[in-house]
Parts: C-alpha cells; sequence; structure tokens
C-alpha cells in the first residue's frame, strides 16, 4: 500500500531533527493547537464526561459493527445513495475510477479526505488522466509542492508562510509574489473557484456514517467539502469501515468531541449532513452520491479484541499535536500517511510488524496521547503490545509479523541475565568482575548502537546486597 | 467485484464478533443545558459574532429593511433569492414599491443546470434558517425544493433569516424534540460563520471557498 518498503526510520528522523525550520514550524503550531483545545475543553469534569461517552459510543457501534454496516448500506440505499465495498486501496481506487468513466468525466474535486491519502487516490487518478484537485487549503498547498499531509488535521503546517508564498508563485499561473496570509487565501479561492464551477465529480471523506437513517457528516470550516458535495453533478464519499456510529444522537457528543480536539473549536463553520442525492423536485445537489466503504485492513485488525480500539479513532489528530515525539520530527518522518501516536499503532497493525513495526520505538510511553484521547483508546498499552508482539514468536501473537525482531544473540543474553540475577553467587561475582574492568558497560555491539544517543549508566561500586549488609541489615 | 469484496469483508466481520459479543453498557447522555429565550438569543448572538458573524436583532415586521440597509450600505449590485418561500414573497414586494438603489433581485426558480453561472456571479443570497443552537452559535439551515442548497455557500455574502423562538438549547434537543431521525432530507446543514481557515500557519483568514461574509437577521415578535 502505502510504503511496501520497510522503513528506514533512523535516517528519516535524523533528517528531520537537523531541519530546523521544520521543526520550528511545527512546534510553534503545536502549541497553538495545544492551547485553543485547552479553551474548549477547560472543564476538567464535564470533559471527563464527555470523554467517557465518546468512549462508549465508538464501543458500542463497534461491538454492532457488521450489523450496523449492513443498516448503513441499506438506508443509504433506500435514500438512493449507492453503496460500494472495496477491500483494498487499489479496489476502492478502481471503483473512484470506474464511477468517473462511467460519466465520462474528467476532472474531480476533493475536500479533505484521509482515506483518499490512505488510497493515493491522486496519483492513480492522474495516471489514468484524471485532474484530481485538493481543494482545502492546507490540501492544495502540498499538492502543489508535491507532497503528502504532515499532519491529520492541518497538512501544510511543516511550511511558514515564507514557503507557502514561493510555492504559490512558482505553481499557480499569474500568482502574484505576497506573504499576507489573506492574500494567499484569496489567491487559493479565485483558483479554486473556477475548478469548482467546473468540475465533474466532487469526493469527500466521511466523519461520521449514521446506521439509523444512512447519513454522512462531515466538519469543515472552508466551505470546500459543501461545494464539492453539491456543485458537481456527482458525489463520491470515501470511508473508512470502523466510521459508522448508531444513532443520529451519537452524534452531537462526537462531533464536540472531534471538533474540540482537532481545532479547538465549539464548532466547525460547517456541520454538512448529507442524507440522499438530489430529489425530485430540488433544484440543485449531485444528482448522484456514491459511498464507498473501504476495509484495507481493518477488519484485521476487528478480529482481535484487544486491539479493536484502534478503530474507535475519530482522527482528531490531538494526539499528534501532543506527543513529545512528533512535535520534535513532524509527520513525514513516520514514513506513513498516519503519523504520531495514532500512526504508531495503526500502521504496524495494518502493514505488518515487519513493515511498520519500528514505529512503535517512537514512544516514551509518556501517556500523553491516551490522557487527550477524546475516546480514550489506550495507545501506549497497544503500543507496547506491538513492542512485545515484535519479539515474540507465541502463539497467542495476532499481529501480521510478530517475532520479526527476535534473534539469538538477544534470546542468549537475556538468558544469561536472568541466571546472573537469580542466582546470587553468580551476581556477586560478575559484579566483583565488573569491578576489575572498571564499572563501565562496554561500548560493543547493540550496546555500543543504545549508548549512540544516550549516556552510558555506571554500575555502583558496591551492590545493594552488599550496602545493606555493611549497614548492619540482617534480613534486607 | 465489490460484491465478492463486500461478502469477504462482512465474513470476517462476523467471525469476530461471534468471538467476541462484548456487550457495551450505555452511558448517560450528556445534560442538555437549558437557556431561557433571552439567554438564548444573547449566547447565539455572542458566540457568531465572535466567529465574526453579523447579527441583527430585528422584528417581524422590520426585517425586510433592515435587508434593504444592509445591501444598501454593502453596495450589493445583485442578489439572489428564493421566490415561493415567505421571504422570497416580502422581499418581491418591497422591490416592486421601492428598487431604486437597490440590488437586482435574481429569483432561483430553475435547475442549477440553467442557473450556474448566474449563482456563482452574484454578490450576495438571502435564505431563511430553519433553526439555530444557542449552544454552540450555529444556524440550522434545512435546505428544499424552494430554497436550494447552493444559495447559502457560493455568494460571498450570505444573508439569513431566523425566527428568534426557533433557537434550541442544543442539538441534541433538537434532533430529539423534532425527530430528526424520522425526516432527515437530502441536506441539513449547521453554520456558525463565514467561510474560515488556518491552514497557513495557524493564522485565521476568512472567506476562502464559502462567504466571505455571514449576516444573521433574529426576527422578535
Amino acid at each position: 500500500m502505502t510504503n511496501p518498503q520497510p522503513l528506514d526510520f533512523d535516517k528519516n528522523v535524523s533528517r528531520a531533527l537537523n531541519d530546523t525550520q521544520l521543526i520550528k514550524n511545527i512546534k510553534s503550531a503545536m502549541a497553538t493547537l495545544v492551547s485553543k483545545r485547552k479553551t474548549i475543553f477547560s472543564d476538567a469534569t464535564e470533559t471527563e464526561q464527555l470523554r467517557t461517552l465518546g468512549n462508549a459510543l465508538k464501543k458500542n457501534a463497534l461491538s454492532k459493527l457488521p450489523q450496523l454496516l449492513e443498516q448503513l448500506e441499506e438506508k443509504c440505499t433506500q435514500n438512493g445513495i449507492k453503496v460500494h465495498w472495496a477491500e483494498t486501496a487499489a479496489e476502492a481506487n478502481q471503483q473512484v475510477l470506474d464511477i468517473m468513466k462511467s460519466h465520462g468525466a474528467t476532472r474531480l474535486v476533493k475536500g479533505k479526505s484521509m482515506v483518499s491519502e490512505e488510497m493515493e487516490l491522486n496519483a492513480f487518478l492522474q495516471k489514468h488522466g484524471i485532474e484530481a484537485l485538493e481543494t482545502d487549503l492546507g490540501e492544495f498547498i502540498i499538492q502543489l509542492n508535491h507532497e503528502t499531509p504532515a499532519h491529520i488535521i492541518v497538512p501544510a503546517i511543516h511550511k511558514n508562510k515564507d514557503q507557502i508564498s514561493k510555492i504559490f508563485h512558482d505553481n499557480i499561473p499569474d500568482a502574484p509574489y505576497t506573504e499576507d496570509v489573506a492574500e494567499l487565501t484569496a489567491i487559493a479561492r479565485k483558483t479554486l473557484r473556477q475548478k469548482f464551477y467546473q468540475a465533474d465529480v466532487g469526493l469527500s471523506g466521511v466523519n461520521f456514517a449514521v446506521a439509523e437513517t444512512g447519513t454522512l457528516c462531515l466538519v469543515e470550516n472552508e466551505g470546500n467539502g459543501r461545494m464539492c458535495t453539491t456543485v458537481p453533478r456527482v458525489h463520491i464519499a470515501l470511508m473508512g469501515l470502523e466510521k459508522v456510529v448508531e444513532k443520529l444522537a451519537d452524534v452531537p457528543p462526537l462531533l464536540r468531541l472531534l471538533i474540540g480536539s482537532a481545532t479547538g473549536q465549539l464548532i466547525t463553520t460547517y456541520v454538512n449532513m448529507i442524507t440522499s442525492p438530489r430529489k425530485e423536485g430540488e433544484k440543485d445537489g449531485p444528482k448522484e452520491v456514491h459511498l464507498i466503504i473501504l476495509d484495507n485492513g481493518r477488519s484485521k485488525i476487528y478480529a482481535d479484541p484487544r486491539r479493536r480500539q484502534t478503530l474507535q479513532c475519530i482522527r482528531c489528530g490531538t494526539c499528534l499535536s501532543h506527543c513529545p515525539v512528533y512535535n520534535r520530527i513532524g509527520g513525514h518522518a513516520y514514513g506513513y500517511i498516519y503519523p504520531g501516536p495514532i500512526g504508531k499503532i495503526l500502521n504496524p497493525q495494518v502493514e505488518g510488524l515487519k513493515t511498520a513495526g519500528v514505529l512503535a520505538s517512537a514512544s516514551s510511553l509518556c501517556n500523553a496521547c491516551e490522557e487527550v484521547c477524546p475516546v480514550k483508546i489506550q495507545i501506549p498499552d497497544l503500543i507496547r503490545r506491538i513492542r512485545n508482539e515484535s519479539y515474540s514468536k507465541d502463539s497467542t501473537c495476532t499481529i501480521e509479523g510478530h517475532g520479526y525482531k527476535r534473534n539469538l544473540t538477544e534470546v542468549l543474553i537475556w538468558k544469561v541475565w536472568q541466571i546472573i540475577n537469580t542466582h546470587p553467587s553468580i551476581n556477586a561475582a560478575g559484579l566483583k568482575i565488573l569491578n576489575v574492568l572498571g564499572l563501565k558497560i562496554p561500548k560493543i555491539g547493540p550496546l555500543k548502537y543504545w549508548t549512540r544517543y544516550r549516556t552510558t549508566p555506571e554500575l555502583a561500586k558496591k551492590s545493594l546486597h552488599e550496602l545493606a549488609k555493611q549497614h548492619g541489615v540482617d534480613h534486607e | 467485484m465489490s460484491e465478492g469484496s463486500r461478502d469477504q469483508i462482512f465474513s470476517r466481520l462476523h467471525a469476530a464478533t461471534r468471538q467476541s459479543p462484548a456487550p457495551v453498557s450505555q452511558p448517560p447522555a450528556m445534560p442538555i443545558k437549558t437557556y431561557s429565550q433571552k439567554e438564548k438569543v444573547e449566547k447565539l448572538k455572542t458566540l457568531m459574532e465572535a466567529m465574526r458573524t453579523e447579527v441583527h436583532l430585528t422584528g417581524a415586521k422590520n426585517w425586510a429593511n433592515s435587508v434593504k440597509d444592509i445591501l444598501k450600505q454593502r453596495a450589493v449590485k445583485s442578489l439572489l433569492y428564493a421566490t415561493r418561500t415567505e421571504i422570497g414573497k416580502v422581499l418581491e414586494h418591497q422591490w416592486e414599491n421601492s428598487a431604486a438603489d437597490l440590488p437586482q433581485l435574481f429569483p432561483y426558480k430553475n435547475n442549477i443546470e440553467q442557473h450556474k453561472e448566474m449563482v456563482f456571479n452574484v454578490d450576495a443570497g438571502i435564505t431563511s434558517a430553519a433553526g439555530a443552537i444557542a449552544e454552540t452559535g450555529a444556524l440550522i439551515l434545512w435546505p428544499t425544493e424552494k430554497e436550494p442548497r447552493l444559495m447559502s455557500i457560493v455568494p460571498p455574502l450570505h444573508i439569513a433569516v431566523l425566527q428568534a423562538d426557533k433557537i434550541h438549547n442544543s442539538l441534541s434537543e433538537v434532533i430529539q424534540k423534532e425527530n430528526w431521525p424520522a425526516k432527515m432530507p437530502t441536506n441539513v446543514v449547521l453554520v456558525s460563520g463565514p467561510s474560515k481557515t488556518a491552514d497557513i500557519e495557524m493564522t485565521l483568514a476568512f472567506g476562502v471557498h464559502g462567504p466571505k461574509e455571514l449576516i444573521v437577521l433574529i426576527v422578535e415578535n
């Protein structure tokens, strides 16, 4: 899918750490997002209540996932929305292309959709002669610069306005050079208005799909989402199969959580609820609405009761903004379009440990992500699970590629460690030998690698056992 | 292709739920905060103004005059309106009597396929709001056959007329009270202000794709 080659995470991290401009841009933006979120969730008791509710609503939806998806399909179909199922990204891409071809369409305007990024839809369509244009300002900027999003919510946040000024000036015909944010925004408006007018098909993501009514809920601030889903004669909505919720009444608390966590707003400029294509007598809106429901590894995660909570994610991005690691390396270093804490647990489960398991190493297990997660996903717990499975050949392991890191040297080292520490006489003898050698942990093999960025720990001259004896403690 | 995939996906999901039919306890819903009518108007006004919406309190008899003043002030040249709505009828009547210095009225009476150029070129659009939400500060737009969807998103200026008694405490309340699940229309939109973005350095900029300005007239009886 996104990254068939094992990820060279170390190289990516080194590159990011050396890019001072990038880190400056990321840090300042994340600080803004964090403080804005705080203003919305200022009442700790109410926030906790809301998070508990959000957790239960998503858990409930997942516990009935197949039934709710069937109900969603039935309702949507009754309402006139055509539902398609895709097991893989490639299949979903083909479905988009087929819909476009059936209308002889060549121009697609896109609202923000992380699933479409996951599918690498733009590149696929381009290969088939279709212009797929991002219309969310952030996505538009990175598309012009041939990049992927650096953040789930604010995709171009790794660029500052000077860099964006240059990107616009170099890539948009007749765009004057300006560093004024209002002027840059106006350039984007003018350029994309024309595209909305001409487009044959509009594409969007889905934030919540309501099984009870067959309603697709989309949140946004810019209005490009409403344009994409209303102006063109065909609308295609893409969703991961975990986006379904049971009832319309479930939506308001989830909206509060999503919007408050994502951008620190009480409500976005627009909350768009779409339940059908244009009906007889209505004067505008798309005549056809398609809903593509994508699996792409999700049902695999669903099969494990403990890992299932990964699918509770509502893609608010707040775990990224609060993550000390994300704050220091930005989104691209992770190598996948879902970066940060959620990426650390999602990508390894979808792609397998051999390919993406290394991401789970990028955590200090500080728990910030779990504390802010609006639906209470136990991210650190799942990071530990991934780390453990990386070394375990046990038959209870369920993640693809488990045990890939297991090697004889390490097994042997831990075996020896076990023997030393369970036999006091060997332990004491070992310490004596180390005393003679100078109490230093030798910088060889994996220890050399481990101490590259870490201070080498020094061994105490005397063991606790000896000190206790010295102080006259008989039974320590 | 889709059929086979559907079966595959469902067979995996069903197998997983059979293994662990974990029941989920239903948590209590969040309590709905209630406001008096006066508080509702104030809260809505304050929150929407904070999102750079212009809010006017007006009466049933003079809302049309307020509209005229707003249009004149801004030198609006063209106004898109819906013909068969209450608002549309009042506007037509008002314009018949005194069209001087007023923008030209453009009726949205045919399908978008005939009106696309007009819709994309007018200065302003005027619609009703089906209601509003005090708690978060947002209008409820409920487009109909008479009042199409694009009127409130394409023109650079959107004027919305809201009856003060249609302001609800919260979204949860209105969904429940008006039984939305039984009557969801093609499209419902909540709108809290003019179009905006913070995608460049988290700096707020208005009017990126949708209306650059939103004006709400709250009609009190």
